[in-house]
């Protein structure tokens, strides 16, 4: 079924979608509607326009497609799907998410994946093609993220205080010189064989969607982040 | 020093009586007095009032304001700020018979206004609001000025002294009315001001009121959320804005009213018919806060009709008469059988269960 | 050497021990020992947290635990408080970490609050004989009626909860307290109509049963946070603060996330929970509004959001602009709350007290006309019927105890839950300390204790002719003050003793 958005309200038009049957939904015209595909399951999506805030919240295996940039909060709290964004993302992108995969062809906001966490079959993934704001996964304690650094060239695709209070999960950076000025929660290294293995399959999808060459982008060279065990909370405190 | 209503919250016992012709047939106000006299004890002489419906037949759709004035000051500023708001049709000192036991007059003006259609349009607000908010401004700012009755073709007579002496005071007898409700108060520490005096009204809503309600704080809490000012701080004040709230602002009817204000116990709602459970559980928690608990009886007059309504474990005695086309209602049944010996039909409502009378239709009340 | 003398001492009498060894099985905390060769009970106090336990559980009585005499040079300024905070921060460069409620000697205004009663001029009632309500509903008022084509009212209320009388179990995370705690409670908040609260960590599959007397909490963590844990109760709450912490986030060591807790809070076992201090997705109010509706959108506008903040110095403000955020419920924490664990600084010296922040939250709220869009909830140390009573005089719909519940289910207020050896079985994980706690009997002790809150309500409404909790609901001239300044009372909304 299709949609145009225009101006209508957020809630009248998530309720025309609620009562929409339809397994495929397009919208037209998007200006910012919010929490398109939020806590929904079973639905494919694609908006055309500006997402609006909370997009695909509690997203729990619905497959949003969007053609135009996202605000903030996309993908918040998700618990699986895909959200494949052909622009640039917002701030907070991904924060809390625990399953599905947030594929973005350009660049994200402040506090990218910000306390994503891994459990059982849920593994949370969030590709940028192109370079991250501070704070990117902050509090990290499960999943992957990887940022491609398209445009940024060669050097660090994210700003500062990338992984603090990271205690989980895994970061991945495409740069040409070993990322320095990372908080001490943190500990890099050059990117492994293995490493390249888990990255390999979200690239190839990546690249399915973006019409991008995996081989090329994989040829390039990658730092991987990783939680410092030696840098815990426990010692932090004194009991009464 | 005493301090007056508005000060201190005063609890107070009462006597009320009404009388209300279906048919439009008008009386004056002998009978009514008559009834409230029957009831002396229930009275300490520190307050009584009437309110009479129909009476101003020429002017009747002219805002009728009565007012109480300490001083000229007073008369000036607050005929200055009536005079900002609207177009003055007439004015007059309101007749008074000298009288031994009514002392301490203030000065008792009445005017018939109409709202300036200009300030009107500007305020944005409906005729009634902006009259509502006139009135509660003036009362609650113009020191020594008391709007005591703002309704159309209704008056509020009231002073300190014991009901039949005010009665006599107003000289009722030369006023023809289809509704009079009556009030004697029982304060229990008052110097005796006549503002604080009963009925209590708002536009043509007047309320009397005997009992001391146990839920006044969260009511008035709660009613002054919505532009009201309880500056008397009695009950009956406090019961006259949730009338009118629920009534001119909100769009319940009377009925609907009596299950807001005396809702049923919970316990009750549950053993009725599916439909009206719900409507009764919808009222009462939709308009929680307006609950009104402790003794209450209580009789609300209102254009071409009146409202009878005891609290929820009616904690306070009521009667109601019937005899043709007129019904009598007061707190005690001497108070009904003294003006009409004999009813075809006399009962006590139930608590809770309001007695709703309206003019017949095609009823003349004018 | 150690400049750490113990707090108490175990002082057993001889005369009645019995040497069964039953103190040194139930003692967590390995205090009590057995001398073979002496035949003797030994003890080693420096490890005893004064929980009784052992005092309990002693079949002759024989134990009793007393504060050491053992003393320092007197200093009104300098406490022994004070100075062996020193020597342990000295000694570990650590923060100081604290559990349960601010224990510090500040006013308790519920103690300073006097309560009215009818005389003459209006009848008491008598509760035994005559109805008496405090059923309760939470959430917002339609303030407007519509009607349909025939004129019938048409039911506008927004979803609120239904509580059979106005006291909640608060915020607890499965993890902070274990699993038979959570289960007393849920069956308890069962049998009573009332609610308990998942806290931040989850709800266990095998509690979804209890789902209509349970409140799902959102918190900065997102912890088993997933559509159908949002759909399982009466009311999703997003936490902004805890009033022992305000402003401050949470951790559980990854030592306590056992294979029970992990899938519960959805992250493997033995990784930390870390909750952010705050929400990453909430950086300005229109943000909450943002959280708010998104999580109406995942419920279709069917649970009522409820949103909890400390009770911090700007609450009036800051619980209008959650009242505009389309909360339905607003849940204050007072500065007494408790807490599994949370920095000492912070707990004693942050925050503000409960009965302030309630009067000031109820007249903001009011002055802007808009009390009746959201309902306030009270939490932070109600410790009995006359606080419940006083808060909800002052203007609160209902209110949350946590700590009071606690100590139904056996709690002591050793308050070292920080340990996770608690030997009451409710503030740990550990498997023979957890089936300690019966959760029968324990949800039947809360069910006591609430009902019990529940008649005394009752006796002091009827007392002062009240027989719905409607009419209580901020009937503030039913409340007077003693020996508090203008400034107080003025805070308060409420006169003077006398006055």
């Amino acid at each position: 079924m299709e949609f145009t958005a225009n101006t209508t309200y957020y809630q009248e038009l998530q309720n025309q979608i609620r009562n929409c049957d339809d397994k495929e939904i397009i919208i037209k015209e998007l200006y910012g509607q919010r929490y398109i595909g939020c806590a929904t399951s079973d639905k494919n999506f694609k908006l055309y326009g500006t997402a609006g805030n909370g997009l695909g919240q509690y997203n729990n295996g619905s497959t949003i497609e969007v053609f135009g940039n996202c605000q903030e909060a996309v993908g918040d709290t998700m618990n699986s799907g895909d959200i494949i964004i052909h622009g640039n993302c917002g701030d907070a992108c991904g924060y809390g998410m625990r399953g599905g995969r947030i594929f973005i062809e350009g660049d994200v906001g402040y506090r990218a994946g910000i306390h994503m966490k891994a459990y059982m079959d849920k593994f949370p993934v969030l590709i940028v093609g192109g370079k991250a704001g501070s704070f990117l996964g902050e509090y990290l304690a499960g999943g992957l993220i990887a940022i491609l650094g398209n445009g940024a060239q060669g050097k660090m695709p994210c700003s500062y205080f990338c992984g603090t209070g990271m205690h989980g999960g895994k970061i991945i950076l495409r740069c040409d010189e070993k990322p320095d000025g990372l908080p001490e929660q943190v500990l890099v290294s050059e990117m492994t064989e293995q490493d390249r293995e888990e990255l390999t399959p979200h690239i190839e999808d990546y690249c399915k969607y973006f019409g991008l060459n995996a081989k090329e982008i994989l040829s390039n060279r990658f730092y991987v982040l990783t939680p410092n065990p030696n840098s815990g909370y426990n010692q932090l405190y004194t009991f009464e | 020093m005493l301090l007056k209503e508005g000060q201190v919250r005063i609890p107070a016992g009462c006597a009320i009586s009404g009388i209300f012709h279906k048919d439009g047939k008008k009386e004056n106000g002998e009978r009514i007095i008559k009834s409230i006299s029957t009831m002396h004890d229930r009275s300490n002489g520190l307050g009584g009032g009437f309110a009479a419906y129909g009476i101003y037949p020429d002017f009747k759709n002219d805002y009728a304001f009565h007012i109480f004035y300490d001083s000229n000051r007073a008369k000036d500023e607050c005929e200055t700020y009536l005079k900002e708001n609207f177009d003055i049709i007439a004015m007059a000192k309101i007749p008074t018979r000298r009288h031994p036991r009514i002392t301490d007059e203030p000065m008792i003006f009445r005017y018939f206004v109409q709202p300036l259609q200009t300030v009107l349009a500007f305020s944005q607000l409906d005729e009634k609001e902006f009259v509502v908010r006139k009135v509660i401004h003036a009362n609650h700012n113009i020191k020594g000025a008391y709007i005591f009755s703002s309704g159309k073709n209704v008056g509020v007579f009231k002073a300190s002294g014991f009901p039949e002496d005010v009665g006599e005071y107003y000289m009722l007898e030369n006023y023809e009315a289809y509704s009079w409700t009556c009030h004697g108060r029982y304060p229990t520490n008052t110097p005796g001001w006549w503002g604080g005096a009963h009925p209590f009204a708002l536009l043509d809503t007047t309320v009397v009121h005997n009992g001391e309600i146990s839920s006044y704080d969260a009511n008035r809490r709660f009613i002054e959320m919505f532009g009201y000012s309880c500056d008397l701080l009695t009950d009956t004040e406090a019961i006259t804005y949730i009338v009118d709230y629920l009534n001119r602002r909100i769009g319940l009817n009377y009925s609907e009213i009596a299950n807001v204000i005396a809702a049923p116990f919970w316990s009750t709602i549950e053993k009725k018919p599916e439909e009206e459970k719900k409507r009764l559980t919808y009222l009462r928690n939709a308009f929680a806060s307006l609950l009104v608990t402790g003794p209450f009886s209580i009789l609300v007059g209102f254009e071409g009709g009146m409202m009878a309504l005891n609290d929820r474990l009616k904690l306070r005695s009521m009667v109601v008469g019937e005899k043709d086309e007129t019904v009598y209602i007061a707190s005690e049944e001497c108070a009904i059988r003294i003006m009409q010996p004999e009813f075809d039909k006399i009962y006590a409502p139930r608590g809770g269960e309001p007695v709703i009378l309206t003019l017949n239709k095609g009823g003349n009340a004018q | 050497m150690n400049m750490l003398y113990p707090q108490f001492e175990v002082i057993r009498n001889p005369s009645r021990c019995i040497n069964c060894r039953a103190c040194e099985r139930q003692c967590a905390n390995e205090v009590h020992g057995y001398d073979e060769n002496l035949k003797i009970m030994t003890c080693d106090e420096s490890k005893c947290v004064n929980c009784h336990r052992c005092v309990a559980i002693c079949p002759t009585r024989a134990l009793k635990i007393v504060k050491t005499d053992h003393t320092f040079k007197e200093n009104a300024n300098w406490t022994e408080k004070a100075i062996t905070e020193i020597y342990r921060q000295a000694e570990t460069g650590g923060v100081l970490l604290s559990s349960m409620g601010n224990p510090e000697q500040h006013p308790i205004y519920w103690d300073k609050i006097l309560i009215n009663a009818s005389q003459v001029t209006n009848p008491s009632i008598d509760p035994l004989r005559e109805p008496m309500e405090t059923k309760t509903f939470l959430g917002k008022k339609p303030g407007k009626i519509e009607r349909d084509e025939n004129g019938n009212l048409i039911d506008n209320l927004p979803p609120h909860i239904e509580l059979n009388m106005p006291v909640m179990f608060s915020a607890m995370s499965y993890g902070s307290i274990s699993y038979n705690a959570h289960a007393a409670l849920a069956k308890a908040a069962r049998e009573l109509g009332i609610c308990y609260n998942t806290g931040e960590g989850g709800l266990h599959k095998d509690f979804y049963e209890y789902g209509e007397n349970t409140i799902v909490q959102v918190a900065s963590g997102r912890f088993g946070v997933h559509t159908d844990y949002l759909n399982a109760g009466a009311a999703i709450e997003i936490k902004m603060g805890q009033g022992a912490k305000p402003g401050i986030g949470g951790h559980l060591p990854g030592i306590k996330v056992g294979a029970d807790i992990s899938k519960t809070r959805m992250i493997p076992e033995g990784t930390d929970a870390i909750s952010p201090a705050p929400h990453h997705d909430i950086y300005s109010i229109e943000d909450l509004r943002q959280l708010v509706y998104s999580l109406k959108e995942a419920t279709n506008y069917k649970k009522p959001i409820m949103v909890k903040i400390a009770a911090v110095h700007n609450v009036s403000a800051i619980a209008s602009g959650v009242a505009r955020s389309g909360a339905d419920i607003i849940c204050i924490d007072g500065y007494r709350g408790g807490t599994g664990a949370a920095p000492t600084r912070i707990r004693d010296s942050v925050g503000i007290p409960i009965e302030l922040a309630l009067a000031a939250v109820d007249q903001r709220l009011r002055d802007e006309g808009i009390r009746d869009k959201v309902s306030i909830v009270v939490g932070g140390s109600i410790r009995n019927s006359s606080d419940l009573m006083k808060a909800i005089l002052l203007g609160a719909d209902a209110c949350y105890i946590a700590t009071a519940a606690l100590l139904a289910l056996g709690c002591h207020l050793c308050r070292t839950c920080q340990t996770g050896k608690c030997n009451w079985g409710i503030a740990t994980q550990r498997e023979d300390l957890v089936k300690r706690l019966n959760p029968e009997v324990g949800a039947k002790r809360l069910v006591n204790l609430v009902t019990a809150w529940n008649h005394e309500l009752e006796e002091m409404m009827g007392g002062m002719g009240i027989n719905s909790i409607e009419a209580l609901r901020g009937n503030r001239l039913m409340l007077r003050g003693i020996g508090l300044t203008q400034k107080e009372l003025d805070i308060l909304g409420i006169k003077h003793a006398g006055e």
